[in-house]
């Protein structure tokens, strides 16, 4: 003890760069087989009642439920070192990221035999091109929930957002690339720019709209009881919020609007320096089995990228308006990017806009 | 004589404990520390940061949107502190004062709503707030308004739910400064003639000063420092340093930057605390 | 001639200003468990949303006793909870009374110190921590949580308990030091009933402060140390399950009966003083 103990941990904490660079590569612990436990950390309420006590009955492996909030604490976290959970699920965006800080470890895919249930279109997305690191959980797009009761139907645009005659009554997301995203595809631009003209104008839109919002939400338990309550008109939400509203009354509708809209999808990945990377091998498998992957949608009520188990979801759940998308509207939906350095610009800018 | 002695009595007792609390001392300083050296760090694109000497990091602190964003999260925690006081005081005299053999069953009773999640509470304004909620419904059945108002995601749900996530950092302190009160002195001063107001504001609130200050310290600090509150209540249309900050760290990944806001705000808070407490004197919070 | 002290519980209620007092303390009871009466009511919710009332049924409770991630995640925050708000209410306290009663060199610097700790945002003492924690090679989990916690809530317990001691009368202190009272003795049965109020109310505050920690728990705990604000909170995306408010209301309903049952225990000794 004494002064020089404190001195001399401070300084070797001081030396450490938190951004630890955890073993690379599948196969993290020692020689001999993993101990019968996986760490499973998540968004709580993200899997199916039965998804993981049929996990554990049919490998015999304990699995340990861990919550986050978003993504970015996720991050925070591994790259602080914290350690200790063998499957994760991060988004697409934080995909990218977590490639480029080695957080992550390449997946082995002769352990996962079931990727061939994926369907075409949700196979090499271009946050991780080769399905390298991650394998698709549930997808979704992010558009408008609206009362079709209160006012009318709606053409598939943007402008509704931007309506005075809605003052308000309206809901954005309070998620920077989302909201930015928004006033970006209204005026035909990319999501990932970094024009900062483009970026400018993006920025001015969104001050021009402010004085209309009742505010910035989440998604499920901010706008989507607005909307359901009479509060607010238009939400911008995510699909398989929507969905639930739509599932509860037939007084809304959603739609995904021209020129452009979000697709995301969050994906189950390992991270560097995983426990037990032969079981959270043997998780992802199971996750992608064709009856698991229907069950876990049927209960989220997302997208689901599994395309074997498209033919035992829920009847009512695929006739949902927005559900079913058609070929040519996956050719307007973006994916959102991480942009590196020109994150923080966003950041600021919408900052900007919300103090204004 | 007594004085010696008391001075030495207490300090042998500290002493005794000291292992414990250095090793407590270590994980409450070290931390203050490694943000102290973050905050001179360089952040790395992609999180993480790496060390050195990057005065850079405060300089932008003093970017017009983020200086209007701290003084924003002053006044807020000005007012806030000022509310608490107005509303907490009388009630945490009525328990110590009034409450007599209940007073301990009554300050629970405070404390108890505070042991549900503060997100659940939050959404339960949302609901009693609404267009459709009991809120609206009733200013309307009393004909105060005929149609429903925007009461939710106002800056004034903001106060609102400030005041109240926070009256408890009041109430605890002036209940604990104002119990001690003793009885037989307001009552000689009132045999002595002295009126209800005159013995309230000439004994027992100069008394109860040292209450009045923790609860103002209590509640003024961590206010500034608030960040769900704006974004729960307010629709996240007020942005106060704590949003600032935690966005830094998370969606920006900007840790060395988000350390030195951090570091400013500290600075600037304990030095705003320690002029108020010379100023008001510092023998209030002392012993005798 | 003077009024006895002591005596009757709402002794001299017939003036007006009395009348006003308590009619305010209604109100602000009433302010503050508004918010609890609306989450009571929606754990009694027929359909999964915490905020959209669709009709009654007391289906969550039962999802709630079956729920055995929810029950772990309250069992380890109570123990989380207790255990660090005793450890910090003794430390706290004699703290407090170390700052109080001597001038020492230094001084200021630990008067800062105490303030600054209550002035850091969660998520940079979280952070921190964590990055501490990993260097000094602890393995994250229950008991990193405690740790985090103690650190977090001592302040608070010190300038609690400051306000309780300052201008305290110390003549009976020192009447005990007279007749050969030692210090422990002095401090077990002179000091600690007299401060004991502030004690108190600074265990309050550092338990409250403690069961509800969500930013800092966040980062300092391990594999399957999820405290309820870690399973709450994370529930926000998905939406916040009525078992919660269900857990709420038996934990609200619990501490109800335990006060008003037990409260012989809780009597104000103040009548039995001489």
């Amino acid at each position: 003890m004494g002064a020089a103990g404190v001195a001399g941990s401070t300084l070797s904490v001081l030396a450490c760069q938190p951004n630890t660079n955890p073993q690379q590569g599948g196969g993290g612990g020692g020689g001999g087989p993993e101990a019968k436990e996986l760490s499973f950390y998540n968004w709580t309420g993200y899997v199916a009642k039965s998804t993981i006590p049929g996990f554990e009955k049919q490998t015999g492996i304990k699995v340990t439920q861990d919550f986050y909030t978003s993504n970015e604490e996720l991050l925070a976290k591994l790259q602080a070192g914290g350690t200790g959970y063998d499957v994760i699920v991060p988004s697409d965006y934080m995909v990218g990221i977590m490639i480029k800080s080695d957080v992550i470890q390449p997946l082995d895919k002769s352990k996962i035999p079931n990727f061939k249930n994926i369907g075409e279109n949700f196979r090499g997305l271009s946050y991780d091109p080769d399905n390298e690191y991650s394998v698709p959980y549930q997808w979704g797009t992010t558009g408008i929930l609206y009362n079709k009761k209160e006012i009318g139907e709606l053409e598939e645009s943007w402008d509704a957002m931007w309506d005075p005659e809605f003052e308000g009554k309206v809901g954005m997301l309070n998620d920077v690339r989302e909201t930015m995203g928004a006033a970006l595809y209204r005026l035909g631009y990319s999501v990932n720019t970094t024009d900062p003209d483009q970026l400018d104008e993006a920025e001015a839109a969104l001050k021009e709209q402010k004085p209309l919002l009742r505010g910035y939400f989440d998604s499920h338990s901010g706008s989507l009881p607005l909307v359901e309550n009479g509060d607010l008109l238009l939400g911008h939400l995510f699909s398989g919020d929507a969905f639930l509203a739509l599932s509860r009354s037939s007084d809304f509708d959603y739609i995904v609007p021209k020129p452009g809209a979000t697709r995301w999808t969050d994906n189950m990945a390992i991270p560097a320096g995983a426990e037990h990377p032969d079981n959270a091998h043997k998780f992802i498998n199971y996750i992608l089995d064709a009856k698991v992957g229907a069950a876990l949608t049927n209960f989220t009520y997302f997208n689901t990228p599994n395309e074997a188990a498209l033919p035992m979801l829920d009847e009512a759940l695929k006739k949902l308006p927005g559900y079913t998308l058609a070929p040519e509207v996956y050719e307007r939906l973006q994916i959102i990017q991480d942009l590196g350095e020109a994150t923080r610009d966003y950041e600021r800018r919408f900052t900007e806009v919300k103090s204004a | 004589m007594g004085g010696e002695k008391g001075r030495s009595w207490t300090f042998g007792l500290v002493g005794l404990l000291t292992p414990v609390t250095l090793w407590l001392g270590l994980f409450f300083l070290v931390p203050l520390l490694i943000i102290l050296a973050y905050s001179f760090g360089t952040s790395g694109v992609y999180g993480g940061i790496t060390l050195g000497f990057n005065p850079g990091n405060y300089l932008k602190v003093f970017d017009p949107l983020y200086l209007e964003i701290i003084v924003r999260t002053f006044v807020i925690a000005l007012i806030n502190t000022f509310l608490c006081l107005a509303l907490g005081y009388p009630l945490a005299y009525f328990i110590a004062l009034k409450g007599g053999r209940r007073k301990n069953t009554l300050i629970l009773m405070v404390m108890i709503p505070f042991w549900t999640s503060l997100l659940l509470r939050s959404y339960a304004w949302v609901v009693i707030l609404s267009g459709n909620g009991i809120a609206n419904r009733a200013l309307q059945f009393l004909g105060i308004t005929d149609e429903p108002i925007n009461l939710i995601f106002t800056p004034q749900a903001v106060t609102m739910g400030m005041v109240y996530s926070y009256l408890p950092f009041m109430i605890l302190p002036l209940y604990a400064a104002l119990e001690k009160f003793d009885v037989s002195l307001k009552e000689a001063a009132q045999d002595l003639g002295a009126s209800r107001w005159h013995t309230f504001w000439r004994v027992t609130f100069p008394l109860s000063m040292p209450g009045v200050i923790a609860g103002s310290i209590l509640v003024f600090i961590p206010s500034a420092g608030e960040f769900v509150i704006p974004t729960l209540l307010g629709g996240s249309q007020t942005v106060l340093v704590g949003n600032l900050i935690q966005q830094q760290f998370l969606q920006a990944r900007d840790w060395a930057f988000g350390s030195a806001l951090a570091v400013m705000l500290a600075a600037l808070l304990v030095g705003a605390i320690m002029f108020y407490v010379r100023k008001v004197g510092a023998e209030k919070l002392e012993g005798v | 001639m003077g009024e006895s002290k002591g005596g009757p519980v709402y002794k001299g209620l017939g003036k007006i200003p009395d009348r006003a007092l308590l009619l305010f303390a209604a109100l602000m009871y009433m302010f503050l468990y508004a918010p609890i009466l609306v989450l009571v009511f929606f754990s009694f919710n027929s359909s999964k949303s915490t905020q959209v009332w669709t009709g009654f049924s007391t289906e969550w409770y039962g999802v709630l006793i079956r729920d055995q991630s929810i029950l772990d995640a309250f069992r380890l925050s109570m123990i989380v909870g207790v255990t660090a708000t005793t450890i910090a209410t003794v430390i706290g306290t004699l703290t407090a009374l170390a700052l109080t009663r001597h001038r020492f060199r230094g001084k200021t610097v630990a008067d800062s110190a105490i303030y600054a700790a209550t002035v850091m945002p969660e998520i940079v003492v979280g952070v921190s921590l964590l990055v501490f924690f990993v260097a000094a090679g602890l393995q994250l989990g229950i008991t990193t949580i405690i740790i985090a916690h103690v650190a977090f809530t001592v302040s608070f317990v010190t300038i609690v308990v400051r306000a309780r001691l300052s201008g305290m009368d110390r003549s009976v202190e020192e009447a005990a030091q007279d007749l050969g009272a030692n210090p422990v003795e002095t401090f077990l049965r002179v000091t600690l009933p007299l401060i004991l109020p502030g004690v108190m109310a600074g265990a309050l505050l550092a338990f409250t402060l403690s069961f509800d920690d969500f930013v800092i728990t966040f980062f300092v705990a391990g594999v399957g140390s999820s405290t309820l604000p870690l399973q709450i909170y994370s529930m926000i995306r998905f939406g916040v399950s009525p078992a919660i408010n269900a857990l709420s209301t038996v934990v609200l309903v619990a501490t109800m009966v335990l006060i008003f049952g037990g409260s012989r225990i809780f009597v104000s000794k103040e009548n039995t003083q001489g």
